[in-house]
């Protein structure tokens, strides 16, 4: 199994008779990859089936060549933010990173240091004297963030963690995020929030009913998806002339003229006829095109159509 | 690397000092604990009072050996330890923060040391710190005999004595719930059972008698406490166990049963109930 990459190799869990994923194969490059399913398809399994928490049923896990199953090993590169909104009482924020830092084997004088850059990454500086029990649903969601960032993982899995975030922070976040996976480093998101989602991911996993529906970069995963017409937006001069063009063709199934008169959104069975045929009547009708762009290889679109059912955008 | 099991049991250790030694949950810990505390020194202040009609130092020797066998090892060291010690994992799991544990570079088998110590370190100091102040508060009235009797008398070892069975009560027990806490999901249950069954002691055949943990901390009592009747007719006399054995042997239990809680807790997977 390779070293750089995370892998599942036939990975099924059950509890009792309930299943939780089933079967599921992948491979998650460096970058940040999104987690994306309804609730109960399987997404908080598969954090933590990846770091530990729980064991898998069937199958094999490495996390960068480390078996889940070593904590020891596992723990020093991995990072996590779980979902559940729960912590050790009686700790300020800074207590609460810096001990658990210490149990990392750390001197104090390095746990300190590292607590004071985690802190400061999530911008929790000035409240982290005060005990974790009097945050707001922000702060407590940063703190755990900064918990988990605190040794510098090379894996980040983070399970809804834009939960509780006000638009400010959501953005920082989101940007940590990005600056995590520009190093190189793996970020495994799971978020309702599919247009943030769309926004920072490089790959996508869609989960469904405990299997993986779909992987991969998110245009790669929409162009896969053949029984559902792609939708294509054309900004131009006279959308008239290119809809009377299209309904010659038989892989064009819908063509709808913007109420502005300036735009045509179509649905076509062959995306790439289309652009030949556009490139045509370009040169034939002198037809001025503004841009040309489409319309649904959005993980929004992708979820429709391989779930179904409208995906979370708050 | 070397000497990092150590600094991460430690660091557990005091964590969870921090987290629960001064914990409102752990009130009633302390409460229990000063109970006979009180109690004896309120027996010195009433015997100070009393003109006449004094007890002999003996009695008073005769009843510290009843409360610590009846209060000590029956009642409070069993339930403080239960209230401690199960609560170091299944707490953790009903507050849904064991995972911040279990996510941290460090053997399981570690994490159960440290809890283990954290709990031991604290049991110790209430209990056998109680049971030493209880002891010499209770003969403290009578003055310069008391003084002699634990000077140049069998005083010291019979204090020495109870320490240890406080200490080793800890450590049996301690390690008996930190396992159930691991392997139940409400650890009352077990903790039942082995109450009735450390209670049944007495009156169980001599074989029986020996699995338990109460039958080698009373082995090494230094006074035997007489069993009122009609409750002596019932009781099944034993020979004690030597201190040479029982001393090893409850240790060597305690060992084993927190081994078992290490794999226990090696195996155990992050279920909140969800």
């Amino acid at each position: 199994m390779s070293e750089s990459l995370i892998t599942f190799a036939s990975v099924s869990k059950f509890y009792g008779e309930v299943l939780g994923i089933n079967k599921v194969n992948l491979s998650i490059p460096p970058g940040i990859t999104s987690l994306v399913g309804p609730n109960g398809s399987g997404k908080t399994t598969l954090m933590n089936l990846m770091t530990g928490l729980i064991r898998p049923t069937q199958g094999e896990i490495r996390v960068l060549g480390i078996a889940p199953e070593h904590p020891e090993q596992l723990c020093r590169i991995i990072g996590y933010c779980a979902q559940f909104d729960a912590f050790p009482k009686g700790l300020t924020g800074r207590q609460f990173i810096y001990w658990f830092l210490r149990i990392h084997g750390m001197s104090p004088a390095e746990c300190d240091q590292r607590t004071e850059a985690a802190l400061e990454k999530v911008g929790m500086t000035e409240a982290a004297n005060r005990h974790v029990a009097a945050y707001s649903k922000g702060m407590r969601q940063r703190i755990k963030l900064a918990q988990a960032i605190a040794h510098d993982p090379q894996v980040l899995v983070l399970d809804e963690p834009l939960n509780g975030l006000d638009p400010m922070a959501r953005a920082e976040t989101i940007a940590l995020f990005q600056e995590w996976g520009a190093k190189g480093r793996y970020v495994l998101v799971s978020s309702h929030i599919l247009h943030e989602v769309d926004r920072i991911s490089d790959q996508v996993i869609l989960l469904s009913h405990g299997y993986v529906v779909a992987e991969g970069q998110i245009q790669g995963v929409r162009n896969e998806v053949k029984e559902q017409p792609m939708q294509i937006l054309v900004r131009c001069d006279h959308p008239h002339v290119l809809a009377a063009r299209l309904f010659e063709q038989d892989h064009v199934v819908e063509a709808k003229i913007s109420t502005d008169r300036k735009g045509l959104l179509l649905r076509t069975t062959d995306a790439d006829s289309f652009y030949l045929l556009l490139n045509r009547v370009v040169l034939d009708s002198g037809l001025e095109v503004e841009s040309v762009a489409p319309a649904d290889d959005d993980v929004n679109s992708v979820y429709q159509y391989l779930i179904g059912g409208e995906g979370g955008t708050v | 690397m070397k000497g990092m099991w150590l600094r991460q049991i430690l660091s557990v250790l005091r964590l969870e000092l921090k987290k629960t030694a001064l914990s409102k949950r752990g009130w009633w810990v302390y409460i229990l604990a000063l109970m006979p505390v009180v109690l004896t020194l309120l027996h010195w202040l009433f015997e100070l009072r009393r003109s006449h009609g004094h007890h002999s130092l003996g009695d008073d020797s005769v009843v510290f050996a009843g409360i610590f066998l009846f209060f000590y090892l029956r009642g409070a060291i069993f339930f403080g330890c239960m209230g401690i010690f199960s609560n170091l994992f299944r707490g953790e799991m009903l507050e849904k923060t064991l995972h911040y544990y279990y996510l941290t570079p460090m053997r399981r088998e570690l994490l159960v040391a440290g809890k283990y110590l954290s709990g031991l370190s604290v049991a110790m100091v209430v209990f056998v710190g109680s049971t030493a102040a209880s002891f010499l508060m209770i003969g403290r009235h009578f003055g310069a005999a008391w003084t002699d009797y634990l000077v140049h008398g069998p005083g010291l070892g019979q204090l020495g004595s109870y320490m240890l069975v406080a200490a080793l009560a800890c450590v049996g027990y301690g390690a008996v719930f930190l396992m159930c806490g691991l392997l139940f999901k409400n650890p009352m249950i077990p903790a039942a059972v082995v109450f009735v069954w450390e209670n049944l002691n007495p009156f169980l055949p001599t074989l029986l008698k020996k699995i338990s943990v109460i039958f080698y901390l009373k082995s090494l009592c230094p006074v035997e406490v007489p069993v009122p009747p009609p409750f002596s007719v019932m009781v099944i006399d034993a020979d004690p166990t030597p201190a040479w054995i029982a001393v090893p042997g409850l240790l060597a239990v305690s060992a084993i049963v927190l081994v078992y809680a290490a794999i226990c807790a090696r195996q155990s997977e992050i279920s909140y109930g969800e």
